[in-house]
């Protein structure tokens, strides 16, 4: 028994995959369709955590990640931050991927720059944020900003010692920390920040993960992960509820990047699925093919 | 002598790790490793480029198929490198610094250097990394096919939390009564993606990571007592 | 005395740096050079634990004297011990020593039953369809530093698919991420080629530097994947959203693909488009598995002891959270609620971890 369609999807070259996924991913794009979502609770409690906070609570802000990961960590990293200042919290930004500084700057200058630059209580540099830079040795720097962050890193990343900054007064190391905020794209990231200062130093942590990760920080939550922000669904859920309780101008779509990205990605789910089905479509023929039939 | 050495040095220094773990006294001398790690990885770097340099210039040399992206490689290499170096683009930042163009810093926005990472680098590997969308694709279409037992257990797993990941999954919640006042309505699939996620990955999960452990202790040991040397070239 | 001579069957370092001490030791309070037996390499079973218990001091103890005196200032108040991961010691001592005494067993000759890994057994045969279809082998060893134990642990399966490649002088290339992964998987691979017997199959050419980006590591490694096609595609080390772009460029030029990592989040990866996968202890188990020495193999089953330890704690931790459940323990006398029973796993237990 022979069917021309099945022998064509049995050879079905995988460029008419690639052909189908870039059109799931580009048409929403294109055609500016988002898609929203209800917050879960890991999401939830680390929103809570930060209201909760008295104003001008220290938030360490571990953005490790880099361009290649942007796509899902950045819109994250400006919700947290967008947050942050609107809980008038004192922000270090610190990195420990050698191309996370310019993350950093990126999303300094996205909002602090943007929203929260002029005005009353504007933010400003050494009294409410600081940008410690990359901290050189994976792992290692982690432990050793936990035990004394000077001996890590003597200057902030504009070269003026950390002495001379206001808000460094008082700040020996992440202990002194009230809350980690880490957007983490692999290694080193969330885990290492559980294991070498969080865990250790009995600092309440949250991390904001790529999909990918979140497997592998799922175990560490809830007792060692006070909230746990996953991929481009995370960053929606924040974005819903940071939208919900701030809703002037942050329910805008302009202000929401991960909204605008989750339609594609439910596309992109959409036609794996369909691929899925596919595939054992055709497997399921094949076997049927391949039985002997009265 | 030549392996003895080194598996010595990496005996004493990763019992340092080990007992400073639970001895304060000794968190000194792992600091002073793990700056040795840091100062010899660094030199790494520059043997790194050389090897760099002189590969891809024996591919030129020799024709070798694929030789045009050794040209590519070495030029960016080489002008990636200068741009970095000589600071071009570079002004001086605040009154503090001296007022000479070098003493910004190199990374500063609208410098050369500046430029190469936010227009071409960080396009390139952000693109790179989409790719990733393509490949997970094409690879369930593919792996994901229900042969026997195991294989369809995944599948319908596989399904149920791809469904469960996106809004899609309040399909599954059209079939129910509407919620009582005031409470969310319940979504079925997404209890099932978390039910999952919490039970069968989380306790995979801990499983593997506790095997993983054990293994790292054995190895570790392995190298520690010097009785595996072959990551460094065996016996003499 | 001869501080350099080594006896024969004398591979361990760690041993010959206890004889080294006792030799000294020896020397300078017997006034004699004559050296006990063990000392001379000709040690008896039962001293064998006492051979690595006193490497395992002299290990301990060096750094410890050492360094401890480097600490500034008021050297008094800083604990020798931090009394609060006392738990954690004793477990990792316990672990490690269960892993030691395997190891004297197997080395005293007994049998230890290791379960045959797919993967392993597979490799002889990837490398022998490389040979057959005149193509060549690549070697992943991951894309992190050396200091990562994935990598070293990449690296000793390198030496024995080394040995094997050069047995059968079929080309091996070994591109790596980092230049210290490099240097050492050289010499792996020009060890492996003098064991067997071809010294003129090391082409330090082959095994080379490229980029400590992770993306432009993974381009130029699948450009030579579809480029030069091998038949033999061996991904063995710490990886990350690299791991498919590899694999599914090994599939696409029909590559015999054995995969191997400790990186929980890339192993479905790795699952899904290879076709055999190592799963994170097993790629620890690799070398030993393949090296086929007692001693290596005994490791491996003092890591079963461990596993049977976890398991007795995690049962033990299931059955007080069960307790727990079923009947609280309610309230102290001053109005506090006492903590739950398998807090005591947690507090006690695990504590310091």
């Amino acid at each position: 028994m022979t069917s021309p369609l099945l022998n064509k999807l049995n050879a079905l070259d995988r460029r008419w995959i690639f052909l189908a996924m870039a059109l799931a991913v580009l048409s929403p794009i294109l055609l500016q369709i988002g898609s929203d979502e209800t917050p879960s609770p890991p999401t939830i409690k680390l929103f809570d955590e930060i209201e909760r906070l008295p104003e001008g609570s220290r938030i360490l802000m571990a953005m490790d990640f880099d361009p290649t990961s942007a796509a899902e960590l950045y819109p994250m990293a400006l919700s947290f931050t967008r947050h942050c200042c609107l809980r008038h919290h004192k922000l270090y930004f610190v990195t420990i991927w050698p191309t996370g500084k310019p993350m950093i700057e990126s999303t300094i200058k996205a909002v602090i720059g943007a929203d929260f630059g002029s005005g009353d209580r504007a933010y400003q540099y050494g009294v409410d944020y600081v940008n410690l830079g990359y901290l050189a040795g994976d792992a290692v720097a982690i432990s050793q900003i936990s035990s004394d962050i000077r001996k890590a890193r003597p200057q902030d990343a504009r070269g003026t010692s950390l002495d001379e900054l206001p808000m460094m007064s008082g700040v020996i190391s992440v202990k002194e920390m009230d809350l980690i905020v880490n957007a983490s794209a692999g290694f080193p990231g969330g885990k290492e920040w559980v294991q070498y200062a969080a865990t250790p130093k009995k600092i309440p942590i949250a991390v904001g993960c790529t999909g990918v990760q979140s497997t592998q920080l799922f175990p560490y939550y809830p007792d060692q992960l006070l909230g746990l922000v996953t991929g481009i669904r995370g960053a929606i859920e924040y974005e819903t509820m940071l939208a919900a309780k701030y809703p002037d101008p942050y329910a805008n779509r302009s202000k929401r990047p991960a909204f605008l990205r989750g339609g594609a990605q439910r596309w992109a789910h959409r036609l794996m699925i369909g691929l899925i089905v596919l595939g054992n479509g055709i497997h399921l023929a094949n076997r049927y093919r391949r039985t002997p039939h009265p | 002598m030549s392996k003895t050495v080194p598996v010595l040095i990496a005996s004493i220094v990763g019992c340092i790790m080990i007992v400073a773990n639970f001895s304060p006294f000794l968190l000194p001398a792992r600091q002073i490793a793990e700056d040795w790690f840091t100062i010899v990885a660094t030199i790494a770097m520059m043997l790194g480029g050389a090897n760099l340099c002189v590969h891809h210039l024996k591919n030129i040399s020799d024709r070798e198929a694929g030789w045009g992206f050794s040209a590519v490689t070495l030029i960016s290499f080489f002008i990636t490198i200068a741009v970095g170096l000589l600071k071009i683009g570079v002004v001086p930042e605040s009154e503090q610094q001296v007022k000479f163009a070098w003493s910004g810093p190199f990374q500063q926005e609208g410098s050369g250097f500046w430029w190469i990472y936010q227009y071409l680098f960080s396009p390139i590997v952000s693109t790179m990394f989409a790719l990733l969308a393509f490949y997970v694709a094409s690879a369930a279409f593919r792996a994901f096919r229900a042969k026997n037992l195991e294989a369809i257990l995944l599948l319908i797993t596989a399904l149920i939390v791809l469904v469960g990941q996106t809004r899609d999954r309040e399909i599954t919640s059209l079939f129910l009564p509407p919620p009582a006042e005031g409470m969310p309505q319940h979504v079925p699939i997404a209890d099932l993606t978390e039910f999952i996620r919490k039970t069968f990955v989380t306790a995979g999960q801990r499983a593997i990571m506790i095997g993983i452990a054990l293994g790292v202790v054995a190895t570790s040991l392995r190298i520690l007592l010097g009785l595996d040397r072959s990551y460094l070239g065996g016996d003499e | 005395m001869d501080f350099h001579s080594r006896s024969p069957g004398d591979k361990n370092p760690g041993a010959y740096a206890a004889r080294l001490a006792s030799a000294v030791f020896s020397h300078v309070f017997r006034g004699s050079d004559s050296s006990p037996d063990w000392i001379a390499g000709k040690a008896r079973p039962r001293r064998a634990m006492m051979k690595t218990l006193t490497v395992l001091f002299f290990l301990l103890a060096i750094p410890t004297l050492s360094f401890a005196e480097e600490i500034p200032g008021a050297t008094k108040q800083i604990a020798w011990f931090d009394t609060g991961k006392t738990s954690f010691a004793l477990l990792t001592i316990a672990i490690c020593a269960t892993v030691i005494i395997c190891t004297e067993l197997a080395r005293r000759g007994k049998p230890f039953y290791v379960r045959p890994i797919a993967g392993l057994l597979a490799m002889e045969e990837a490398v022998g369809r490389a040979t057959e279809m005149g193509k060549p082998i690549l070697f992943v060893p991951g894309i992190e530093d050396i200091r990562e134990i994935d990598t070293v642990a990449g690296l000793m399966v390198l030496s024995s698919v080394a040995k094997m490649a050069a047995e059968y002088d079929t080309p091996l290339e070994v591109p790596t991420s980092r230049a210290l992964v490099m240097t050492a998987a050289r010499e792996a691979v020009q060890a492996a080629a003098l064991a067997a017997g071809r010294p003129d199959y090391y082409n330090e050419d082959r095994i080379h530097y490229i980029t400590d980006e992770q993306f432009g590591y993974v381009a130029s490694v699948c450009g030579w994947m579809y480029r030069e096609k091998p038949a033999a595609c061996f991904f063995l080390g710490k990886f990350f959203a690299e791991s498919l772009f590899l694999a599914e460029a090994g599939n696409a030029v029909g590559a015999i693909q054995i995969a191997g990592t400790a990186e929980t989040t890339q192993l479905p990866f790795f699952v899904a488009a290879c076709d055999y996968t190592l799963l994170g202890e097993e790629l620890f188990a690799a070398s030993a598995y393949l090296s086929g020495e007692p001693a290596q193999l005994g490791m491996l089953k003092g890591q079963d002891f461990g596993k049977l330890a976890a398991i007795v704690l995690v049962i033990l931790g299931c059955l007080l959270a069960t307790w727990d459940s079923i009947s609280p323990r309610g309230k102290s006398d001053d109005g506090q609620n006492l903590p739950r029973r398998s807090q005591w796993i947690t507090d006690t237990v695990l504590k310091g971890g």
